[in-house]
């Protein structure tokens, strides 16, 4: 099965630049992505740039309303992802559970659609 | 001339009698083959209603689980067939087709039930959510019967139960035993479903639908004989074995105990007793420990012998803390401190409690009984009034009246 692992993390709550949790962060995510690659599973994995640059679009009507910024008012936003492929949710949770963002924000792991082979 | 009649009458009741017994694991093969709960439970009860027709005529089959389940692959392939819903959810077709040409004279029927308990109580669902479906598809309970568990209208755990089955499918849960190094956390999930099972039923009117004590004794025997020797099942096992036999006394923890040390140790049934000491005796043996067996060796404590032994319960609480670290057991530690000789330490402890315990009603209760201890009866009283303002029950609210009655007696209080 397919899974999206979304990282959301509050920007305050994240190493900063320079300390050694930021070095720590970096490094779990290089052993993650690594061991991903060797184990097959990985299909995609991209970080975001900040919540800021975001723009939301919504259409109504004829009209189409942009916003600056993120759709939801919260504190954590989404920072990255990653979709990969596993036999069940305890191979994806334990993946998710390597994030190095899971130890001060929040991973959502969702199963991606599944259309059969249209033929 | 009423042969038709009496066979109907025969045939019924002997589906009732393998509904109850024998649905929580036919389910569990069903479950195991199509991947998909709903689908199960549908055929399941479809191949009933069929064999009330079908038994009724031919009489019994040589094996009615065998039949049943037969019956049920049959079902499943027709409603597959006209949806292929569950195809694409993993079943296969060909396998299933199989299984429902199989002889059933063959009654070596697999007992799933550990997968199946596990699935249920996986921590990708919510606690009620696994509570819910334990009890529906191990514990056979109707949807209203469930509901009326949890106070909830019957529509509602309905829902509850259908995203939970969708979810079980569709987010991938594996239905599987956890392997060694997920079996700790996964087991206490599965026994906390258990636990919280008993307390439910420990706490509910004895009057209001099935006892669900007994259905958590049923579900941790079940346990323990799927998986046998595991010290932390048989722990759990020993517990509510043991605060079953104490049921008469109602007795639930150290803190409602200290309040209740004039009970009336001829009600507990002795037999139970001596079966739930022995087995924590045969899991500490073991030499694993864990958090279900210590909470049993602390209940066997206040059982044996004339006055519980205050001083090995301290230490066994000192052991749990390092297990859970959560307020409610170091509240449970400073009863048992208090019990041991220490009263003013152990209010102490209390004290610093109060901010995270403020809205539990045991936390007001056992500082009362402390309080009460200490000579300040002023205080007693306040945290009395806060409990019974706290009590969710009767029975609770009534308790704490009258040790609150006695406590102040015809002394004067002001304000």
């Amino acid at each position: 099965m397919k899974y999206m692992m979304l990282i959301y993390a509050d920007p305050a709550n994240e190493p900063v630049y320079g300390t050694p949790e930021f070095e720590k962060m970096m490094a779990g995510y290089l052993s993650l992505s690594e061991k991903m690659a060797a184990d097959g599973v990985m299909l995609a994995g991209e970080g975001l740039k900040e919540a800021e640059t975001s723009t939301t679009l919504r259409v109504r009507g004829e009209k189409v309303e942009t916003m600056d910024g993120p759709f939801a008012e919260t504190k954590e936003h989404l920072g990255g992802f990653y979709l990969i492929d596993v036999p069940d949710l305890d191979a994806a949770l334990q993946y998710a559970a390597l994030i190095p963002s899971a130890e001060y924000g929040t991973v959502e792991v969702r199963p991606v659609m599944d259309y059969p082979d249209a033929g | 001339m009423t042969a038709p009649a009496s066979n109907a009458i025969a045939v019924t009741k002997i589906l009732g009698k393998l509904a109850r017994e024998e649905q929580g694991r036919l389910l569990s093969i069903l479950i195991g083959k199509l991947r998909d709960f709903q689908l199960a439970e549908d055929v399941l009860q479809d191949a009933m209603v069929s064999a009330v027709s079908h038994w009724g005529r031919n009489g019994l089959p040589a094996s009615p689980q065998a039949w049943l389940l037969q019956v049920a692959y049959r079902k499943a392939i027709d409603r597959i067939r006209r949806t292929k819903t569950a195809e694409l959810a993993g079943a296969d077709l060909t396998l299933l087709m199989e299984e429902a040409s199989g002889q059933d004279d063959n009654p070596d029927i697999p007992d799933e039930r550990l997968r199946l308990i596990f699935t249920c109580c996986h921590p990708a669902l919510e606690r009620k959510s696994q509570v819910a479906l334990t009890l529906r598809t191990l514990g056979g309970l109707t949807t209203e019967e469930i509901a009326r568990v949890f106070l909830d209208r019957e529509t509602t755990m309905g829902q509850r139960l259908s995203r939970a089955k969708t979810k079980v499918a569709a987010a991938g849960i594996p239905y599987e035993v956890p392997g060694p190094e997920q079996w700790p956390a996964r087991l206490d999930a599965v026994l906390g479903v258990v636990y919280l099972i008993f307390t439910t039923g420990h706490a509910g009117a004895a009057d209001d639908g099935r006892d669900l004590t007994q259905e958590a004794l049923f579900l941790c025997r079940l346990l323990n004989s799927l998986r046998p020797d595991d010290p932390e099942i048989e722990g759990c096992l020993a517990l509510l074995t043991i605060n079953h036999a104490r049921r008469a006394a109602r007795l639930d923890d150290a803190v409602v105990r200290i309040a209740l040390l004039d009970q009336d140790r001829s009600l507990w049934e002795a037999s139970e007793l001596k079966e739930g000491i022995a087995l924590v005796e045969v899991a500490l043996s073991r030499g694993r420990l864990g958090p279900y067996q210590i909470k049993a060796a602390i209940a066997a404590c206040h059982c044996e012998g004339d006055t519980p032994d205050w001083a090995q319960i301290l230490l066994l609480y000192d052991e749990l803390l390092a297990f859970e670290p959560t307020d409610v057991v170091r509240l449970n530690r400073a009863v048992a401190l208090a019990e041991a000789g220490g009263l003013e330490a152990a209010l102490g402890i209390v004290d610093g409690l109060e901010p995270s315990l403020s809205d539990y009603q045991p936390f007001h209760a056992a500082r009362a009984e402390l309080f009460a201890r200490a000579g300040r009866r002023q205080d007693a009283c306040t945290a009395y009034e806060k409990a019974i303002a706290l009590a969710s029950n009767e029975a609770d609210k009534l308790f704490l009246k009258r040790r609150l009655a006695r406590v102040a007696g015809n002394w004067p209080r002001d304000g």
